[in-house]
């Protein structure tokens, strides 16, 4: 069985993935875990979790076409280039 | 663009020399899966034999202070071997056949550790130079394309920090006694230069590199020995030591030209011919044997 390793290196931090460890049960793999994450006193607590239990999401579908919610969905060089050229030509025209 | 998205070669590449990198459960071609088994495993390998050459010191090293931070080195080298199979695991090669494939000699490990540790001083240089040579390598694999992989490197890379400065302390113990300990110093680094002048591998030129390639490795063999060399040559000559290369110096450019390894040693030492090869695989097989009821116990 295997289990993913998540550890915490100072109060307050977010828990990271760090590894996994292959162990038969929960005791086991508290044991290597400790030895492999947190012998050297790197880590203030460790999450383990069997592999199975992880429910992964990865798809983001966009069938709105969602982007004018996000920076991405905005390309303003060309036109700020425009609009600053415009007020150049203003400025020489005076 | 995701890894996950990916699901052809060419667009898998452009991903990986983009900067991109990929998880166990992403799709990926079977020519990486392979190269990053074969490099990743021997990696593996070496962290394991590694720890032999130091283990013969454990009992004859001169302080209790020195055998209690040898042990520490041995532990971790070891734990790091773990680490790393459970990649090579994830990646479809199970552990048992990993370490049969090492005693077999179907796989391979490092040069330098096909070496005798003679005396105290080769200790000191092992754990000092040839730890700064192999992290020179491991800090590159901090950015591997393979992202598993390159977690792990952080808590080894943390780790063998200290084992550069155990190694440096026990070379300076040393320097600083009598000259026949000096002596003992300078016997070791005639003996270990060639090894560690080898330990990148050939100059092959990056684009040509398969690793390089993939972005398994992040830096190319010459590029990691001239590291090398930029950073320890100044520090084995500040203690006085010399380097056996007569041909050995810095050009104004900042390139430094050495004499050229003998890669024919290196080829034949890493293929299983090295001094202590079949010792130490006869260990390493003895214990595996002889421990198996462990392994079988915590699996029942």
């Amino acid at each position: 069985m295997i289990w993913e390793v998540f550890r915490c290196e100072r109060k307050g931090q977010p828990f990271e993935h760090a590894g996994s460890v292959a162990a038969p049960d929960a005791d086991f793999a508290e044991a290597w875990a400790r030895e492999q994450y947190g012998r050297r006193g790197e880590s203030i607590a460790l999450w383990l979790v069997p592999r199975e239990a992880i429910r992964e999401v990865n798809d983001w579908a966009d069938e709105f076409d969602l982007k004018y919610r996000r920076v991405d969905g905005y390309s303003i060089k060309a036109r700020l280039k425009e609009a600053r050229e415009r007020t150049e030509a203003h400025a020489a025209a005076d | 663009m995701s890894a996950v998205e990916i699901r052809d070669e060419q667009a898998f590449l452009a991903y990986v020399q983009g900067g991109g990198q990929v998880e166990t459960a992403d799709w990926m071609p079977e020519e990486y899966r392979r190269l990053l088994i074969k490099f990743i495993e021997m990696h593996g390998n070496s962290e394991l034999m590694g720890v032999l050459p130091e283990r013969e010191w454990i009992l004859r090293a001169p302080t209790l202070q020195r055998k209690l931070a040898l042990t520490a080195k041995v532990q971790d080298e070891v734990g790091h071997a773990q680490l790393i199979y459970r990649v090579v695991e994830d990646l479809g090669k199970p552990r048992e056949q990993c370490l049969a494939d090492l005693i077999s000699g179907k796989s391979k490990f490092h040069n330098v550790f096909h070496y005798p540790t003679k005396t105290w001083g080769d200790v000191g240089v092992i754990a000092w130079l040839v730890d700064a040579a192999a992290i020179i390598s491991q800090k590159a694999l901090l950015k591997c394309s393979y992202a598993p992989y390159a977690r792990i490197m952080k808590k080894i890379c943390w780790e063998e920090s200290f084992h550069i400065l155990h190694g440096r302390d026990v070379i300076l113990a040393l320097v600083t006694g009598t000259p026949a300990q000096f002596e003992l110093v300078q016997e070791a680094l005639d003996r270990w230069w060639p090894p560690l002048m080898q330990f990148h591998g050939t100059p092959i030129a990056r684009a040509e590199d398969p690793m390089w390639h993939w972005r398994i490795k992040s830096q190319g063999n010459e590029e990691a020995r001239q590291q090398f060399l930029e950073g320890y040559v100044p520090q084995i000559r500040e203690l006085g030591l010399e380097i056996p290369d007569p041909k050995l110096r810095r050009r104004d450019d900042g390139v430094w030209e050495y004499s050229e390894p003998d890669w024919d040693e290196l080829r034949h030492v890493v293929t299983g011919h090295g001094p202590l090869t079949a010792e130490r695989l006869a260990f390493r097989a003895r214990f595996l044997d002889q421990e198996r009821w462990v392994r079988e116990a915590v699996a029942a």
